[in-house]
């Protein structure tokens, strides 16, 4: 166990010294919200309709972005290996990287969205739900993405690699999150939804670092 | 029977004897295919009633429906075949996988195409968000998926078991995306009734259809055997019983 | 049969174009899944023949 907090600890304070690491991906969560209303359409009714889902099309991307270097450095430095020949649980390891890559990313975006989204014209009513519905499903957006991470590790330009692969595995966490956010602004039921993504995360927790430790089993034999 | 189907089992498991046990299935499965095919296609085409509502147009599903079927049992089939590699180390396992994921993402290509050429006449556009066309989507990304990540891998080990560990995780996804999917297009569905729907379907509607689904899985049964025989012949390509299948090859 | 007249049943009640289109991709795709691997085996095979004839060479 000590391994895998002195990890996150050593993991976090990294992130802290570079605020690039987290910093980038706000950057471009702004400025992939700012190209909407550029690229179709500026009125502000026309905004507060679409306004859900762009926020949570613009965090997925971000988040996708900032997935690549989870543990690039770790097999290029030999960390990885030094953590199987430790004979400690890749499996703590796992959940305890998403958990990281989720402070560095998940966590941001879910404190600035909700002010982000004001630019957006978001309807009053669902500036809540949107903190909420980042709250749950930003960690499984991390979990899920620490299996592509591992999977494409070793990978040459493996950051295109890891968005295909992971795409499909997003878009009901998409789905629900942006629909729980759009009904909460027209003042309708989303509690449903927020219960769906409770329930897709609890699956992710204990399923996804099952995957992400065989996969990160792969990059060690090469 | 069953201790027959046991060692069956584990006979296919060995390179050689897949090879031969596959040899001699090989007809039995190409010529019924074809002959499911041709008869399933003519009796839709030219002897099935017409739809009341869309016409003729809905001959398209002696298609659309069997590749659509094929495609998502070819995907459970690569999962659970990657599963068996990855907890009993049976190389065959992996080689039927990988055999097995170009033909079920040419099969689900094949599903959307039908699907998006059926819906012009029936809803006007070639392209609608049904649940059924962005669930098959999906599950075409998740295909691309899996060949992208075997083809990325540097040894075949690891291109076999990383592409076992995807598919794995999109076994598990594959319902909660069908969930996902439907809900939200029950959300937003436009007016028309689903294409796809089986509502009582007329039994001289019905017939053509079954008997297209058994030609495609038989097809696909057909495919997966030879390409797998390519692959052993190329992975065990040292061993003498393949330079003894080359050498006959040659001599014809 | 179904239809009346051959005509009738190239033409599909107006659908002839998305029907016929349809089937033509279908059996274009079918060619495709037998005729791809069949090229390959031959390739593995003249590969394989290659290999073992100059193994051959190298022995004598």
């Amino acid at each position: 166990m000590s391994l895998v907090t002195a990890t996150i600890k050593r993991d976090l304070l990294i992130a802290a010294r570079r605020p690039g690491e987290w910093l980038n991906p706000l950057m471009f969560f702004l400025m992939v919200l700012a190209l909407f209303p550029m690229a179709v359409d500026p009125d502000p009714k026309f905004l507060a309709k679409i306004a859900a889902g762009v926020v949570w099309v613009a965090a997925l991307l971000a988040t996708l972005l900032s997935l690549d270097s989870l543990f690039k450095e770790d097999v290029e430095d030999g960390s990885l290996e030094q953590w199987l020949a430790s004979g400690e649980s890749l499996y703590a390891l796992a959940l305890g990287k998403a958990f990281v890559h989720w402070c560095m990313t998940g966590l941001p975006l879910t404190i600035a969205a909700p002010l982000l989204a004001l630019m957006l014209n978001l309807p009053d009513d669902a500036y809540g739900v949107l903190f909420l519905s980042l709250l749950i499903a930003t960690p499984i957006l991390s979990l899920l993405g620490a299996v592509g991470a591992a999977l494409t590790a070793g990978v040459r330009s493996g950051g295109l690699l890891l968005s295909l692969v992971i795409m499909p595995l997003y878009v009901p966490v998409l789905i629900f999150a942006s629909n729980a956010v759009y009904q909460a602004g027209l003042g309708m039921v989303y509690q449903g939804q927020l219960g769906f993504l409770g329930a897709i995360f609890f699956l992710a927790v204990t399923l996804t670092p099952f995957a992400t430790a065989a996969a990160l089993k792969l990059n060690l034999s090469r | 029977m069953w201790d027959y189907l046991v060692r069956l089992y584990h006979k296919l498991g060995s390179p050689k004897w897949f090879y031969e046990i596959s040899g001699k299935w090989l007809p039995w499965f190409v010529v019924p295919a074809a002959l499911c095919l041709i008869v399933g296609a003519v009796w839709g085409l030219a002897f099935a009633p017409a739809d009341y509502q869309q016409g003729d147009s809905f001959r398209i599903i002696y298609i659309h429906v069997p590749s659509a079927l094929l495609a998502q049992s070819a995907y459970i089939m690569m999962a659970v075949c990657g599963a068996v590699f990855l907890i009993w180390r049976m190389k065959m396992a992996a080689w039927v996988a990988a055999s097995i994921a170009p033909i079920g993402a040419t099969m689900c290509f094949l599903a959307l195409i039908t699907g998006a050429i059926w819906g012009k006449p029936t809803w006007g556009t070639w392209w609608v968000w049904d649940a059924r066309l962005t669930s098959m989507l999906l599950l075409l990304f998740l295909f691309f998926g899996v060949m992208a990540i075997q083809q990325a891998m540097e040894t075949e080990e690891n291109a076999a078991k990383a592409g076992a560990i995807l598919s794995l995780v999109g076994l598990v996804n594959i319902p909660i995306i069908k969930y996902s999917v439907e809900w939200w297009n029950t959300l937003h569905q436009p007016a028309t009734f689903k294409m796809t729907e089986k509502p009582a379907m007329a039994l001289d509607m019905l017939w053509p259809l079954l008997i297209m689904v058994i030609g495609f899985y038989l097809f696909f049964g057909a495919m997966v055997m030879i390409r797998t025989r390519n692959e052993i012949l190329q992975r065990e390509r040292k061993k003498n019983w393949v330079k003894k299948v080359v050498q006959e090859q040659a001599a014809k | 049969m179904y239809f009346e007249s051959f005509a009738d049943f190239i033409a599909m009640g107006r659908h002839g174009f998305y029907v016929w289109l349809a089937y033509g991709i279908a059996l274009a795709i079918f060619v495709f899944n037998i005729v791809h691997p069949m090229l390959q085996r031959k390739k593995i095979i003249a590969d394989l023949k290659r290999r073992e004839r100059r193994e051959q060479q190298k022995r004598t």
